[in-house]
């Protein structure tokens, strides 16, 4: 029996001749990046690379930074997100994100946490809050470890798990996109561990697309990886491309450990 | 070595005595002036004391009067206050907010009694003509809105960044995470900042003498003067009879105990967040 496969090679996102400022300072130069639907991509590259930058141009989190600028176009489903008429508002709603260092609302139980986005966005008329709590956690692989537990603060539970806790909080809207930012780099291996198996689940439904400094984990959870330094995109591919036979010395160099 | 071992020790024992006395120092008038007013003013309290006219000997009318004035300068001043704070800290990134901060500033070190002779002239003569409850508590607002959003920016700066951009990037609007996000993360700071700034409108007279006036009844309306404990305090304190001059002591014992209970509130509440 057959059932209908998602079709995996339409666009979701293109970047188009992205550049982006900090003030005065450039820190994206022409990024031309296409990120294709239920994969996952990797944004590597050494520190201040604008790895960060360039997946913040992707929900527009970017300009929220006094003085930052952006030119160029991304396109979401074929629509330029940067068009006057388009509110930044609704491209986050559709493009969720998972920062850093786990970020849950210190004032809110773990419950309150994944409902957030339902709440603050006036999404929640009609819905069976309950439910979408429930599958969101188990999404996060999650609901097992706090299912006892929802009415306690979100910042009660370990890095990990908070971490986690952020990720059901962006999956509980229901967003096309998903954008991490190094999601791993503040926990321990096992933690790490857990979220990356989770990583490679979620694009089942969604498209991710994930920044890491760690090229072993770029490897095993990507499909494509991109390649940054100094503000350019040196070389983006599949995966197994870039980290068998890179075209660009700069990239073989990189991988190998040559610097970074 | 062991004399400049002593030496060493003798100095780090110096600086501790230097310290104790100057803390003592500081403390003595304190204590001095709070057993006064408790040795002095204990023996007034009564229930007639504190319900009656001062024609039966009570201070009922000043007492009422001082609440209804902090009530009334809360209403006004905390929501303006608490607002003008929630846009020098979350839109203040421009020009216009850079001048407001600092004349806001300037505001919060404003001598009381300028503050009270501006509410003379503009609320009690040109706009109400007469003495009035209401302008005392604008005049007491003027000082209480620059303290509340003082602190209100101070605590909400507190919230991290990361807090907001969590909010955002779930699509929440900036108005929503301010409300619903920010300002719950900041509660305690919130509550503390305002109960401090009401404790210190509280004690203030200057600004009353100029507006309220003072009255020998209970409350008789906004638009008429109206009596306050820390007037009533001023007053007794003028009066060549023992027997004013005692109401003056009780009057002062019940307002100090006003603010100590307004600062045991701020303990509570501070207390919790350090729980958490």
């Amino acid at each position: 029996m057959t059932t209908p496969q998602k079709e995996t090679s339409d666009l979701k996102m293109q970047s188009i001749g992205l550049n982006a400022w900090f003030g005065q300072k450039q820190a994206l130069k022409d990024i031309n990046i296409d990120i294709k639907a239920n994969t996952v991509t990797a944004i590597i590259g050494p520190s201040g690379c604008g790895k960060s930058t360039f997946i913040r141009c992707l929900n527009r989190m970017h300009e929220l930074i006094p003085n930052a600028k952006m030119t160029g176009q991304i396109l979401l489903d074929g629509e330029n997100i940067f068009d006057k008429n388009v509110d930044p508002v609704m491209v986050r709603r559709r493009v969720g994100m998972v920062f850093q260092k786990p970020n849950p609302f210190p004032t809110m139980s773990i419950y309150d946490n994944v409902a957030a986005g339902l709440k603050l966005t006036g999404a929640k008329k009609g819905k069976n809050l309950d439910a979408i709590v429930k599958r969101s956690l188990e999404q996060a692989t999650l609901w097992d470890e706090v299912k006892d537990d929802l009415k306690k603060p979100g910042t009660s539970i370990s890095g990990g798990q908070q971490q986690r806790l952020c990720i059901a909080r962006a999956i509980a809207l229901q967003p096309e996109v998903i954008l991490m930012d190094e999601p791993c780099s503040a926990l321990d291996p096992i933690a790490t561990a857990k979220i990356e198996r989770l990583v490679v689940e979620l694009k089942r439904d969604y498209t991710v697309v994930i920044v890491t400094h760690n090229m072993q984990q770029a490897s095993r959870v990507s499909d494509y990886t991109a390649f940054m330094y100094l503000g350019s995109l040196i070389e983006f591919g599949p995966t197994k491309e870039i980290f068998e036979s890179p075209k660009n010395p700069l990239t073989e160099k990189y991988i190998t450990g040559e610097f970074g | 070595m062991i004399s400049n071992y002593a030496f060493r020790k003798f100095k780090n024992y110096f600086f501790f005595i230097l310290c104790g006395i100057c803390v003592i120092l500081a403390v003595v008038p304190l204590l001095s002036i709070l057993w006064e007013v408790i040795i002095r003013g204990a023996p007034q309290l009564s229930i007639n004391f504190l319900t009656q006219t001062n024609a039966n000997g009570g201070i009922g009318p000043a007492i009422q009067g001082t609440l209804i004035l902090i009530g009334l300068t809360s209403l006004i001043g905390i929501p303006i206050g608490i607002l003008s704070g929630i846009y020098l800290a979350e839109f203040g990134n421009n020009r216009y907010a850079v001048t407001m901060r600092s004349i806001n500033d300037i505001l919060t070190e404003f001598p009381s009694i300028v503050v009270g002779i501006t509410a003379y002239g503009v609320i009690v003569i040109a706009l109400i003509g007469t003495y009035s409850a209401i302008a005392g508590a604008i005049a007491l607002s003027f000082i209480l809105i620059p303290i509340v959003a003082r602190t209100t920016e101070e605590s909400l700066k507190l919230v991290p960044n990361s807090v907001r951009e969590a909010s955002l990037a779930l699509g929440a609007h900036k108005w929503r995470t301010t409300l619903s996000v920010v300002l719950p993360s900041a509660k305690s700071g919130l509550i503390t900042g305002t109960l401090l700034a009401v404790a210190r409108i509280a004690g203030e007279t200057a600004p009353l003498i100029m507006t309220i006036l003072g009255n020998r009844y209970f409350f008789q309306g906004l638009d008429q003067p109206m009596a306050a404990l820390p007037l009533e305090i001023w007053r007794d304190s003028l009066q060549p009879y023992a027997s004013a001059q005692a109401q003056g002591w009780g009057a002062a014992l019940i307002l100090i105990l006003m603010v100590l209970s307004l600062n045991i509130a701020v303990r509570v509440a501070s207390g919790g967040r350090m729980k958490k």
